[in-house]
């Protein structure tokens, strides 16, 4: 296996670096500001991601939903999971820009500046907000077989044993869909953390996350320091791993109720 | 005693959920849509001049070109690879299936920004007709990245089919290695290799991040020139841009349900 051996080979040159410096960098300025504003919108977008999409999700799948919704929604979370990047970025410039469709719409018929009122389409919030549009569907198509799995069974068991439905999901619901929501988070976490075209096209590479430090140092644009760029890229590579090491666990607990 | 009763009709905090879901995610391609029906000169609706355009532009084909043509490449050589040896893993060493869906992963954990640093060092040294064109690295790295969607896809369609039985018979029919694994086996796992090249094709036509930092001229770097240079053409590439992605995945979604199971679909054009 070619691929494997050149994947493995991809990891371990960030390590090779002889000295620590290059890694001890990274917990200084500016350095540490990139991760924090990294993990700063890929914590948002999943917890925010996260809930919102269990809450479609389940609003699509639950009775009384009309079929062709539920599958409608799966297609379509299906094709936007994979959409991306600079087509992306644009579609957000040309809703929410200074000169975007809504952002002029706003203005002109309900008088509401949103650039006046503190909102930039380029800045941390813009980029959380275009990330949604790939995170709410990865939720959806995740968690989508979790909420199948809730059998009504339990439901009726629980309303014949005298429980409200805030009870059912209090103590029956929730608990048994924790694994499987914190572990689609951790997916989400890892969505958005690794994402680089989305937030360099739409914000011409000014918000200081890892992925655009990184693209900065290769393109030259600051100082050209590639062992600089490789420890950084081992520091995501870090975050992402430890990342794992939680979800395979949660995943093995998700796991057993699927049957 | 409480009764659970069937709900008839849609309930009302389903119908907000999905029509802010459907808001959120309509209203920016709409909008891009009004954008590249405006007039570059006037900045009024409707024309389709922008769209023009963008089919006169020499830089639109070019790249246009060069991404579908490493698209093929990209899926011509993964197949190559992998359906020989998941044939082989499936058939002699089914204790190193795991082992292969452990490396299957990896490049989850390793995002693209963080596979282009490891690829530019790792292949510094090798000749300008690998490191300099777009056919040698740049499929090289597309390879690495289809490699999970590749294994996934073609795993399942392996495992939906009795992979001994059918060799045995072709074997016992007199039947080379070859002609089982092209005659007998590849069709049986035509729509697995089907939906992951659909895959391929969408992740590679998207491909931004390893392009832009190896300094290949890819559709999807064409499409950040116009976003920088060009209003209000942007919009209209960027709804084709859309339309190619959306025709692969739509494809795929085809061919899954075809096969009746759903495939992996989870891609990084991000």
């Amino acid at each position: 296996m070619p691929a494997g051996a050149v994947l493995v080979g991809a990891f371990q040159n960030n390590q090779d670096n002889p000295t620590l410096s290059n890694v001890r960098l990274l917990f200084n300025h500016p350095y540490i500001d990139a991760y924090r504003t990294s993990i700063e919108i890929s914590l948002t977008t999943a917890l925010i991601g996260g809930v919102a999409g269990l809450f479609i999700a389940y609003a699509a799948i639950r009775e009384g939903t009309p079929k062709f919704l539920r599958s409608g929604l799966t297609t379509f979370s299906g094709v936007a999971a994979n959409f991306g990047g600079i087509p992306l970025a644009f579609a957000f410039i040309a809703t929410l820009g200074p000169l975007g469709i809504l952002t002029v719409f706003l203005k002109d018929h309900l008088h509401y500046n949103l650039n006046s009122q503190g909102f930039s389409l380029f800045s941390k919030t813009g980029v959380e907000l275009a990330y949604m549009y790939f995170q709410l569907p990865l939720m959806i198509l995740v968690i989508s077989p979790a909420i199948d799995g809730l059998k009504k069974e339990w439901r009726e068991a629980a309303a014949n044993l005298g429980a409200q439905p805030w009870q059912f999901w209090r103590y029956v619901g929730l608990p048994v869909l924790m694994p499987s929501i914190l572990g689609a988070m951790i997916l989400l976490f890892g969505n958005a953390f690794a994402a680089y075209a989305t937030a360099y096209s739409l914000t011409s590479g000014s918000v200081n996350i890892v992925p655009i430090l990184i693209g900065a140092y290769y393109s030259g644009n600051v100082l050209d320091n590639p062992h600089l760029a490789q420890a950084m890229a081992f520091g995501m590579f870090a975050v992402l791993a430890l990342m794992m090491l939680i979800y395979i666990p949660l995943q093995r607990r998700a796991a057993k109720w699927a049957k | 005693m409480g009764e659970v009763k069937a709900r008839r009709f849609i309930s009302p905090s389903a119908v907000v959920w999905l029509l802010l879901a459907a808001a959120y995610f309509i209203i920016p391609l709409f909008a891009t849509l009004l954008i590249s029906l405006k007039s570059n000169q006037t900045g009024n609706c409707c024309t389709a001049h922008n769209y023009g355009w963008v089919l006169h532009n020499g830089d639109f084909w070019h790249t246009l070109r060069i991404s579908f043509m490493l698209a093929l490449e990209t899926i011509v050589i993964s197949l190559a690879i992998f359906v020989p040896t998941i044939y082989l893993v499936h058939l002699k060493l089914p204790k190193l299936r795991p082992v292969i869906a452990f490396l299957a992963l990896i490049p989850f954990i390793v995002p693209p920004i963080v596979m282009v640093v490891g690829l530019l060092r790792t292949f510094k040294g090798t000749p300008a007709w690998f490191y300099q064109q777009p056919w040698g690295f740049l499929a090289a790295a597309y390879v690495i990245l289809a490699f999970p969607y590749m294994f996934f896809s073609l795993d399942a369609g392996f495992r939906s089919i009795d992979v001994h039985t059918l060799t045995e018979a072709s074997q016992s029919l007199g039947a080379s290695w070859t002609t089982t694994l092209f005659r007998v086996i590849l069709p049986n796992i035509r729509s697995a290799a089907l939906a992951a090249s659909f895959l391929t094709l969408a992740i590679v036509m998207g491909e931004f991040t390893i392009a832009n930092l190896s300094a290949f001229h890819t559709f999807p770097i064409f499409i950040q020139y116009v976003n920088e240079s060009q209003g209000f053409p942007a919009g209209a590439v960027t709804l084709m841009s859309f339309g190619i992605t959306w025709a692969a995945m739509l494809s795929l979604l085809l061919v899954g349900r075809k096969r009746g199971q759903s495939s992996r679909i989870i891609a990084g054009a991000r």
